[in-house]
Parts: structure tokens; C-alpha cells; sequence
């Protein structure tokens, strides 16, 4: 017995308590909250569907892309929403592969976080093509254009595929954990229409331990099989720039650079989604302090990775003798888009710092204003990587500046509105907590023989 | 009359207990229902471990050599078009779009494979209890005449365990 640890779960809750806890969530009549929070998120998402439309109608020019700066905003949103994605697929694979039983009762909503973020993030590229709806080209079907193959040696096009996959798998994964919470919902449920839809997606799940023995193996294999992936994907993510001659962006750091702020910005939203869900929904007793506690320590890691990044950057350019590397570095700190880079270095480098207090790390109003600052210095390093590298390229005869139009920024807010929009209906129809896996770890502490 | 007995547990721990009791006495257990996976009660109840991982490291390979041979004949051989000088058999270029492939392969093909085995029915489950995906575990036993009720009804209640009867649902 180990009586040290505290228990994952507090409140001394039953078996039973959990599927009245979590069902509850569903099952009663909608808050105040919930109506105000749907309502701001439909409202940015309608944002967000008039400027797209806009865009689409119009075309690139809506956008305040020139020649030198051909990617800017909506490439920034595209990795900061991968990014965000990729915590989810960190407690859910990487976390279930390393035994932290912690991670059971936020695994569900993050594994959600990471799918709703995976959606917004595939809105930019496709959007940006200006003809969306031959965005099917990308892939390699027999076709009347020769057939034409696709550039299997474009890191963009490794980007559909590693992309792809990556929403694939995870909604696979999401669905396949999902299975014996959506029965324990059916047997629950009195509406015969909704035992209908649970009785068909939870598939006659019976709880037999025959099942449940294959399921467990192969609930396994995805989270081994999820790990390499999303370390891939951002991997991939970052080799749309590190494969370019583009200073700033060529060098063999991004890789372990992008996966590491990708962790760091998509642990933050998990904080910020989390603290805001417990306190509306009272679930202080599934997500402890604990839990808070250990995703700030996994931010203090991450943002040491990003922190040593930039520092390393920075040395390269130096040590590398090139002049346009040494001058991309010493634009990005003092030259027209300096305001943008220490923000970056703000939020990204002194945040984290806050959290090596315990005091810090237990206190959930000071840990989710701390989180939302990690957002918006992520948000603004891809920006900066971005921008920063185009808008003063090799000819100071094409140097240019970059502004957003109302159409970049309807459409970044209107990225936020269908994440959101998406979040709150899932807490509405599916239960956001695994109970099943939370059962499991209720009487972790020991068997008390 | 039903050829099993059914027996309700309150926790794991006295599920565990008593199955490890009833095997030691010669009951053959048929099946447990349980809320959530007990770790440690395939070994009690002698399942042999799932061959999945083969299934699921077959069709990483499968995945794996698909993607490249479909990227080497697409590239080199349908239609070679020179980008930038590059070789038409760009191998390490072609790396990374195979291994997505083969993730994606393996990935659906275990979850597949694993959905065939269980041959599942969504409109008919066939559960001893309500209960037994919220807070109650299960132990079904299959009737033999050569069975000790008696032993079998005192291991039940030193678990705080409850026979009721087995309707198949």
C-alpha cells in the first residue's frame, strides 16, 4: 500500500459516484455559463464564416500578403493549432505509455482538444490554396491530368499526409476509448432515443473481461502507434520551413524546437480549458490541484526546451559566420517586428519561470492568467519565425512589411469560435471524463489488506 | 434453467480473491464483467495473450513498403518529372510520407482486426446486470454436475459476493 501518494481522485467517491458525477454533466439542463460561453463562440465562428467567404469569393488579395511575405498569417494559425492539438496526443499516448495515472481524468477532453484543434489548423492551408475546392488534388488518385503524380519530395505534401493521419488516428483513438463510457451512458439513458444513438456507437459493449482483455492490448498498440506520430507530425510541421534556404528558418533545431513548443502551448490550453471546466462544472474533485500541479511542471520542461531553442539560435547564427543568419537574428530582436519578438520572449521564456513555486503551481487563478500568457507567446513565436524570416529577405531592394486585414484576423477569431463551439457541444452530448479509466485508478492507493 | 451461475461482486479486490479461489477448487470460470480493464486477472483466469501485436506489426510493414513502392513508381516510373534535378527515386525524401502511412495502416488495421475478433452486435448486448458498467463486477461460472455448490456458496459470501440467477439477455 502506498500510503504517501494522495489518492488521484478526491472526495472518497464511489464507483457509482463517478457515473453520477460525470453523467450529470450531460444529462442536466444546460448553465448560464454554458449558454453565454456557446453563444461568444457562435458569434466568432460566424465571424470567421463571413471572412472566409469573403476571402473565398474575392481571393488571396483580401489578405495583406505581398510578394515578399507570401505566408503570414494564416501559416501562423495552421502551426499554432497543430501545436495546441499535440498535448492532447501527449497525455493520452505518451503519458498512458509511461504509466501516469493522472492523466485519466483529463484524457478525454484533451484527446477532444486535439481533434477540434486539428480541424481549425486544416481550415488554413486549405483556405489558402485561393481554390479550396480542388483541395482533393493533393492527394495521389488516378486522374485526368496525365495522370499528374503529386511532389512525394514536398515537405507540403508530407504535411497532408502527416496531417491527416494524425486527425485519423486521433479520432480513432478518441472513438476507441470512448466505447465503454458510451454504453455505461446507454444503460443510463431513459430516452429511448438517445439509448437508440448509445446503443449503436457504444456497439453491445458488455463489460466481458474477453473483451476487455483484446481491448486493453489494443488500446496499447494506439498509444505506441500515437507516439511516434505526433512527434512526426509537428516534426513535419517544422520541415516546412527547415527544408528551405530561407535564413532563420534553415536549420536541423526546428524538428525537436517545433515538438517542444507544440507540448508547451498545447499544454497551456489544456490548463486553460481545464481550470475553466472544473470551476463551472465542479469537477475540483477529478481535476485536483495535483493534476494542475503536474501539467505546470510538464510547462516548465517544455518552455526549458523552447528557452534553450532560442538561445541556441541565436549562438548558430553567430557561430555559423553567415551574415544573413546573424542579420535575420539581430532583425528579429531590434528591427520593425521587435515588439512581436519580446512578446515572444515574455511570455515564453519568463512565464514558465513562475511555476518552480509550489505556491504558484497550486494556485489556479494565478496558473490559468500565467496560461493564457503561454498562448499568446506561442502564437506570437510562430509569427515571428514567420514573418520576421520573409519580410527582409536577400534584396534590400524587395524588403516589405506585413499588416492583417480585417479578413485575416475574422478568420483567425473565427478559428477560436469553431474550437470553442465544438469544446461545448462535446461537454453537452459525450462524457468528458473516461470513467472508465478514472474507476480504475479510485482505490489506486492500495487494496488496504 | 440456466446452465451458469452468476455472481455479483462489490470491488475488485474481492473479485480477484474469489475467482483465485474458485480456480483452485476446479470451477471453470466462463466469463467477468467488469466497469472498467482489472490488470492482472488474464493471468488469474489463463487468457493467453492477444496476438495483436503481430497482426499490428504485419500491417506496419504492409504500410511501410505500399507507400514507398507507390511513391518509387509514381515518381520514377508512371510519370518522372525532374523537380530541381532531384533523382527520380528520391528515397529519403519519400521517407516521411511512408512513415505516416504505415502508422496510419497499423493503426486502422489493429483497430479493424480487433473490431472482426470481437464480432460485435449493437443491437443486442448480452449483460448480466445493468449494473455492470457502473459499479458492480460479475463472475460467471459454468454449471458442472461435478461442482460443490456448497463450496461454492461459502467462497461467495467470505467475498461479500451475491448468486443471482443468469438470465441471458
Amino acid at each position: 500500500m502506498d500510503s504517501i501518494r494522495a489518492p488521484q481522485i478526491s472526495g472518497n467517491k464511489s464507483l457509482s459516484d463517478v457515473t453520477k458525477d460525470v453523467c450529470d454533466i450531460m444529462e442536466r439542463k444546460p448553465q448560464k455559463f454554458w449558454w453565454f460561453g456557446i453563444s461568444l463562440a457562435l458569434s466568432a465562428l460566424t465571424l470567421g464564416i463571413i471572412s472566409i467567404s469573403y476571402q473565398i469569393s474575392t481571393g488571396i488579395g483580401t489578405w495583406g500578403l505581398n510578394k515578399t511575405v507570401g505566408w503570414a498569417f494564416d501559416i501562423t494559425n495552421f502551426v499554432f493549432w497543430v501545436g495546441i492539438g499535440h498535448a492532447g496526443t501527449l497525455i493520452s499516448a505518451i503519458l498512458f505509455l509511461f504509466r501516469q495515472k493522472w492523466r485519466t481524468s483529463i484524457n478525454r477532453s484533451a484527446e477532444a482538444m486535439t481533434i477540434f484543434a486539428v480541424m481549425c489548423a486544416g481550415i488554413f492551408p486549405i483556405i489558402h490554396m485561393g481554390r479550396p475546392w480542388l483541395a482533393f488534388w493533393m492527394f495521389p488518385y488516378p486522374n485526368g491530368r496525365g495522370p499528374l503524380w503529386i511532389n512525394f519530395r514536398s515537405p507540403l505534401a508530407w504535411d497532408v499526409f502527416a496531417i491527416g493521419t494524425y486527425f485519423i488516428i486521433s479520432a480513432v483513438f478518441w472513438y476507441y476509448g470512448l466505447i465503454p463510457d458510451l454504453a455505461t451512458v446507454r444503460d443510463r439513458s431513459t430516452n429511448k432515443f438517445k439509448k437508440k444513438i448509445f446503443s449503436i456507437l457504444s456497439l453491445g459493449w458488455n463489460g466481458s473481461f474477453k473483451v476487455w482483455h483484446r481491448y486493453e492490448t489494443v488500446y496499447a498498440l494506439l498509444a505506441g502507434l500515437a507516439t511516434p506520430l505526433v512527434i512526426s507530425v509537428h516534426t513535419v510541421v517544422s520541415f516546412d520551413f527547415a527544408t528551405s534556404s530561407i535564413p532563420g528558418w534553415h536549420t536541423t533545431t526546428f524538428p525537436p524546437y517545433f515538438v517542444a513548443g507544440a507540448v508547451f502551448s498545447g499544454f497551456a490550453m489544456v490548463l486553460t480549458l481545464m481550470i475553466i471546466a472544473r470551476k463551472t462544472l465542479s469537477l475540483e474533485d477529478y481535476i485536483t490541484l495535483n493534476h494542475i500541479e503536474n501539467m505546470t511542471k510538464v510547462i516548465i520542461v517544455t518552455g526549458g526546451i523552447v528557452t534553450l531553442s532560442y538561445a541556441t539560435e541565436f549562438f548558430m547564427a553567430w557561430y555559423s559566420g553567415n551574415g544573413y543568419e546573424q542579420f535575420v537574428f539581430l532583425n528579429r530582436a531590434l528591427g520593425p517586428f521587435s515588439w512581436a519578438y519580446w512578446i515572444m520572449v515574455g511570455c515564453n521564456l519568463i512565464t514558465p519561470q513562475f511555476f518552480w513555486f509550489k505556491r504558484i503551481r497550486r494556485n489556479v487563478v494565478i496558473v490559468f492568467i500565467l496560461s493564457i500568457f503561454v498562448n499568446i507567446g506561442m502564437w506570437f513565436e510562430r509569427f515571428v519565425i514567420i514573418v520576421t524570416s520573409l519580410h527582409r529577405d536577400f534584396l534590400p531592394s524587395s524588403w516589405s512589411s506585413y499588416t492583417p486585414t480585417w479578413v485575416e484576423i475574422g478568420t483567425l477569431i473565427g478559428s477560436f469560435g469553431l474550437f470553442f463551439t465544438l469544446f461545448l457541444l462535446f461537454i453537452r452530448v459525450l462524457p468528458m471524463i473516461s470513467m472508465g479509466e478514472v474507476k480504475s485508478v479510485l482505490h489506486y492507493r492500495g487494496r488496504g489488506k | 434453467m440456466s446452465s451458469k451461475i452468476l455472481i455479483e461482486f462489490r470491488n475488485e479486490f474481492d473479485l480477484a480473491d474469489a475467482i483465485s479461489k474458485f480456480k483452485l477448487n476446479g470451477f471453470s470460470i466462463d466469463d467477468v464483467y467488469s466497469p472498467y480493464a482489472i490488470h492482472g486477472l488474464d493471468k488469474l483466469l489463463g487468457l493467453k495473450s492477444s496476438r495483436l501485436n503481430m497482426i499490428c506489426f504485419a500491417f506496419a510493414l504492409f504500410g511501410l513498403s505500399f507507400a514507398l513502392l507507390l511513391e518509387y513508381w509514381l515518381s520514377a516510373i508512371n510519370w518522372p518529372i525532374n523537380i530541381g534535378g532531384r533523382p527520380w527515386n528520391s528515397f529519403p525524401a519519400f521517407m516521411p510520407i511512408a512513415f505516416e502511412v504505415m502508422i496510419l495502416f497499423s493503426g486502422l488495421g489493429t483497430v479493424i482486426t480487433f473490431f472482426l475478433w470481437w464480432k460485435f452486435n449493437m443491437n443486442k448486448t448480452k449483460q448480466p446486470s445493468i449494473r455492470a458498467l457502473d459499479d458492480r463486477f460479475y463472475c460467471l461460472i459454468e454449471k458442472k454436475p461435478s461442482n460443490d455448490v456448497k463450496l461454492l456458496n461459502e467462497i461467495a459470501v467470505k467475498y461479500s459476493g451475491e448468486i443471482l440467477e443468469y438470465k441471458c439477455s
